[in-house]
């Protein structure tokens, strides 16, 4: 077992909040309330009772923030020890001195994610769910939520045992041909054994393309705003921020360094950055900002090339146009508020484009759209018929069994003994057991004798 | 009782395939044994099918061998017809079967039981066993005798409380012909055993006189025959053909129209029977769209007109026996010389062992064959084998013979059966075992002759034999990494139909023996030597050099799991109070109570989170 000390962590955002939680797990918890909270009506501490009170420092006695505490006694609570909750005024100095000071007590930093790992060790939740409480806790927005909220509820799971279906199905085709050589289990349907591996390979398939989308839905991605100096790169980002935080002036070059926002566009969280607009320039500073943008460009996710669709498309589009490669690019085209006087060169004719206007607001929610479904392929992420994989682990499993069934496959066609074929899907089966933690003991046995009339 | 003046280091119940195999390992190994059977003209009697063998069968049969059992060579003397089956699969799912003279075959293992040293034989019922302070003592006899002993095997077989059904009409019965074992499997339940029961049929047996055999189509065994013991040089005896026959529609009906007197549908038989061998009404029943069932007509022996219709078990009335086995082609004058029936029978639940076959509650008390839940001779004749040398050693105060599911299928059988219990009779096949490409007929001896040497079964001779022919394999194995053939130097007739025609390099035989299309009789071709390599040897040489991709890869895979296996869990350890395991595992585990973490990891519902949990906690316990 792991050793049963105490833990404690500030259990809400850092920074500027209303209130800051710090929480304490372990046989310490309890006696460390005592110490340095001190309540406003005498008497013990009841479990699962709110009590309002102070915090005091017991070496000084200096009270250092009034607080609400709550105490839930082993083993009802999340870590299934006796776990206190401080519930104090928010704001770094106050929750980062209130936490200073139970560790004093006695009590040890929480390493990330151990409440839920003693959680799992203390037998409330499993491993699966404890893999998606952690995405919980970690997920930035709605979307990933959900996500994290159906792979604990089985969506995942479900999805997983339609492969392992087709894969048993298939192994205990290929098993009655070798245990039964004498019964008449007829010749044996490579057509069939083909069909349901290629079935598995799709929907193993599917779930790895979510794998993406899981991941993008927990970690977000980038977005690169590039664009010559005044096309209204930092207009855009205010307008999908919905507030002013980029300076936004006509002076050309003034965005000189790099501004990364995280904005959460139809569920998705998309880190925008804005750059240094890009022009020709002797401005050694303003150089160095046109560099670090076209730098950029590759490690993006999504470019929104930007160009002023009131102004021809000069040299200095050119320019970033040139460095874009191979990066995923939309086309936006701003100020249609004013008559159109671009004509894009044919190197961008299958390019997607939008035309917007900061101003206005024209063409933004399309704009939006569009971004949104660059990464999720315009799937509806309510989460009801959305399940993407979001831990590496379960990638790397069904990436396994993918080899696996590829290989079972390429067997197939190469016309391989069957107790190899045999052997390529049942590492399959094991590889997409890892994701469920289920393992097949009888269960091609009981498809065979349902299957096929055996015996003798 | 009256006490007999001998004691005995092994007392062996049952003289079937589990209790020769069991009595004749703890003789050989030189433990004063007896043998005790309700009928000694019934020894190694083959009570339904006359055969040995057949798919993940005849594997075990070779592991027997190689241990030093008997089963093997008893079917090469008394085998009338051997086939190699899956010949054009790969090596690891081929396997033998031969056809056995029944007579033959159980006087002959009668008399290797009456010439060993070591062993008495007698006829006698066990009704009960002697149990003193948890550990057993001895055995009564329903004739008033008791038997003083170290260790008892029980291999009752289908005997204990055996309920023989004809039709609805049904009389207790160990098998046609013979008194069931009563009293015991009552004893067992009193001492605390959880007994089951089960069920299992036979066909009937008929007359080949009356069977027009000229309009079946003949089926012959491989010429020459091939033998099951890696010692037995080669099979003398004269071999015969069985015939294939088929039900029909008009089969089917008569059947149908008789299931209201099958004491399988009439729910008169409570046993629980092999899914993988129903009986013909079970499978009409179950299978209404087959047009036809097909049946091999396997010959009893030479000696005898009786044949044996394969897969035609059934429990219906003898009216609807004669109706039904008379519509089929070929047989339509047949006559029955023995009806076919089910039989009910008492087992005590494996889960009940630990993997030497000794019961966890009663110590120096042996389960083997039918009364685990087993069915088949060869898994009798293993599980019997175990139980002696185990027996024999406990004897001696040695650490049981306890062999991995990646040396043996009789290590899957018996962890299957000691981990998982069974409900059903447990049948072998290869798809239970994991390492099945390790695990192949042709390498039992290299698996387990060391094993068969070390307990003491193996004659000197035979394990001499045996390490020349491993040194042969080691030998040819450099040979043929050494030897290369050189482009200038090959036949060029070899070189075009091989398309190495141009090749810029010398191969290596090795590599030229990768290719899927050279054997070694195409080596031979180009290269005097291998011609001179036995055939053994060659064997398996070509296939290791053929599949040691695969091979390499499985074994990668033991070795992953050698840390579970080898993790001990022990006895008493309380589930109960770990935390992190969900209710459901915790009662599976406590009611299984597996004795190391792989054991643990294959009950259905034990996660690998929870093996994790399991394996926390026995640290944690380790370090206290």
């Amino acid at each position: 077992m792991y050793v049963q000390d105490t833990i404690a962590a500030i259990s809400t955002p850092l920074g500027e909040g209303g209130i800051g939680v710090i929480r304490v797990s372990g046989p310490g918890a309890g006696p460390i309330a005592a110490t340095i909270f001190r309540k406003k009506r005498d008497g013990g501490l009841l479990s699962h009772r709110f009590y309002y009170g102070e915090v005091v420092d017991p070496g000084s006695g200096d009270t250092l923030d009034e607080a609400l505490l709550v105490m839930m006694r082993a083993p009802r609570s999340y870590t299934r020890e006796d776990l206190v909750e401080i519930q104090c005024h928010g704001g770094y100095l106050v929750v980062q001195r209130l936490l200073d000071l139970v560790l004093r007590q006695g009590a040890r930093l929480a390493e990330p994610g151990e409440f839920t790992k003693r959680a799992f060790l203390n037998g409330r939740i499993d491993l699966v769910q404890a893999e998606a409480v952690i995405d919980v806790i970690r997920s930035k927005t709605d979307a990933a939520l959900t996500l994290a909220q159906h792979q604990r509820g089985g969506l995942l799971s479900e999805r997983i045992a339609a492969v392992r279906e087709r894969l048993v199905h298939a192994l205990a085709l290929v098993e009655a041909h070798i245990d039964f050589p004498e019964e008449e289990v007829g010749s044996l349907t490579t057509a069939e054994i083909g069909r349901l591996a290629g079935e598995a390979a799709t929907g193993i398939e599917n779930l790895l393309a979510g794998f993406s989308e899981g991941k993008v839905l927990r970690e977000g991605v980038s977005v690169l705003i590039a664009g010559k100096p005044n096309v209204g790169k930092s207009s855009l980002l205010n307008t999908l921020l919905r507030e002013k935080r980029a300076i936004v002036t006509s002076v050309p070059g003034t965005t000189r360094d790099i501004i990364e926002e995280v904005v959460n566009i139809g569920g998705l969280p998309v880190r925008m950055l804005d750059t240094a607009g890009v022009r020709e320039t002797d401005d050694i500073v303003e150089q160095e900002g046109v560099r670090l943008t076209l730098e950029r460009i590759p490690q993006a996710d999504l470019v929104l090339f930007m160009v002023d669709g009131s102004r021809p498309f000069d040299s200095e589009d050119r320019m970033i146009m040139a460095a874009l490669g191979p990066a995923r690019v939309i086309m936006v085209q701003n100020k249609s508020d004013l008559p159109a006087a671009i004509e894009l060169p044919v190197e961008l004719a299958e390019t997607e484009k939008v035309a917007i206007s900061t101003l206005t607001g024209a063409g933004i929610e399309r704009l939006r759209a569009m971004i949104r479904d660059a990464f999720l392929h315009g799937r509806a992420v309510d989460g009801r018929e959305f399940v993407a994989l979001s831990r590496a682990r379960h990638r790397d499993a069904l990436v396994k069994a993918q080899g696996f069934v590829a290989r079972f496959g390429d067997s197939l066609a190469a016309g391989v003994g069957l107790e190899l074929l045999a052997w390529e899907l049942r590492e399959a089966l094991q590889a997409v057991g890892e994701v469920t933690g289920e393992t097949t003991p009888d269960e091609v046995l009981d498809l065979i004798f349902s299957r096929f009339c055996i015996g003798k | 009782m009256i006490v007999y003046d001998k004691k005995y280091d092994v007392i062996v119940v049952g003289a079937g395939h589990a209790g020769c195999e069991a009595a004749l390992a703890a003789s050989r190994m030189g433990c004063a044994t007896l043998l005790l059977t309700i009928n000694l003209d019934a020894i190694a009697l083959m009570s339904c099918n006359p055969a040995i063998g057949g798919l993940a069968k005849g594997h075990l049969v070779k592991e027997i061998d190689a241990l030093g059992g008997e089963m093997a060579r008893n079917i090469d003397a008394t085998g009338i017809q051997f086939r190699i089956l899956n010949t054009r699969k790969g090596p690891a799912v081929r396997a033998s079967r031969a056809q056995a003279d029944k007579q033959l075959y159980r006087l002959r293992m009668k008399r290797v039981l009456e010439n060993q040293d070591n062993l008495h034989l007698k006829q006698a019922e066990v009704t009960g066993l002697r149990v003193e302070e948890g550990r057993v003592a001895g055995v009564d006899t329903k004739a008033g005798v008791r038997f003083a002993a170290e260790t008892v095997i029980l291999t009752t077989g289908t005997f204990m409380r055996g309920l023989i059904h004809i039709g609805l009409t049904n009389y207790p019965g160990g098998r046609a012909g013979d008194l069931p074992s009563i009293g015991l499997s009552d004893q067992l339940r009193e001492l605390g055993f959880e007994v089951g029961r089960l069920k299992t049929g036979t066909p009937a047996r008929l007359d080949g006189r009356t069977i027009d055999f000229g309009r079946l189509e003949p089926q012959y065994g491989d010429d020459p025959p091939l033998p099951f013991s890696f010692s037995t040089p080669r099979i003398d005896q004269p071999q015969v053909p069985c015939h294939i026959a088929y039900t029909n529609e008009k089969s089917h009906e008569i059947i149908r129209g008789g299931l209201d007197r099958s004491p399988l549908y009439a729910g008169i038989i409570e046993g629980i029977g092999p899914r993988y061998c129903p009986s013909i009404e079970d499978k009409v029943v179950r299978f209404p769209d087959k047009e036809r069932h097909q049946t091999f007509i396997e010959p009893e022996g030479r000696e005898t007109v009786e044949v044996y219709p394969s897969g035609l078990s059934t429990s219906l009335p003898i009216d609807v026996q004669w109706a039904f086995y008379r519509s089929i082609e070929g047989l339509e004058r047949v006559e029955i010389m023995r009806p076919a029936y089910a039989i009910e029978y008492d087992y005590v639940d494996p889960i009940q062992l630990h993997a030497s076959l000794e019961t966890k509650l009663i110590r120096n008390l042996y389960h083997a064959g039918q009364i685990n839940g087993t069915s088949g001779y060869e898994e009798a004749a293993g599980q019997g084998l175990l139980a002696g040398i185990n027996a024999a050693l406990r004897v001696r105060g040695k650490e049981p013979l306890v062999l991995g599911r990646s040396e043996a299928y009789l290590g899957v059988m018996i962890d299957d059966l000691v981990t998982l219990g069974t409900r059903e009779p447990y049948r072998m096949f290869t798809s239970r075992a994991e390492y099945r490409l390790l695990l192949r007929e042709d390498n039992a001896d290299l698996r387990l002759r060391e094993h068969g040497h070390a307990v003491g079964l193996l004659p000197e001779e035979e394990y001499r034999r045996f390490l020349e022919k491993r040194e042969m394999i080691g030998a040819e194995f450099e040979r043929i990494r050494q030897v290369k053939i050189l482009p200038s130097g090959a036949d060029p007739a070899f070189l075009e139909e091989f398309g190495l025609v141009g090749m810029q390099n010398a191969m290596t035989l090795e590599q030229l023996l990768r290719r899927p299309d050279v054997g070694y009789a195409e080596l031979a071709r180009i290269d005097g030597e291998s011609r001179e390599v036995p055939a053994q040897v060659a064997e398996q040489v070509e296939i290791q050099v053929k599949y040691q991709g695969y091979i390499d890869r499985q074994l990668e895979q033991v070795e992953r799991s050698r840390k579970l296996e080898s993790a001990r869990i022990p006895e008493g350890f309380d589930y109960l109070v770990i935390a992190g395991l969900t209710a459901e595992v915790r009662e599976k585990l406590h009611k299984f109570r597996p004795d190391t973490l792989g054991q643990a990891s294959r009950i259905p519902g034990v996660t690998p989170a929870a093996i994790t949990v399991i394996s926390i906690a026995l640290k944690a316990r380790g370090a206290r």
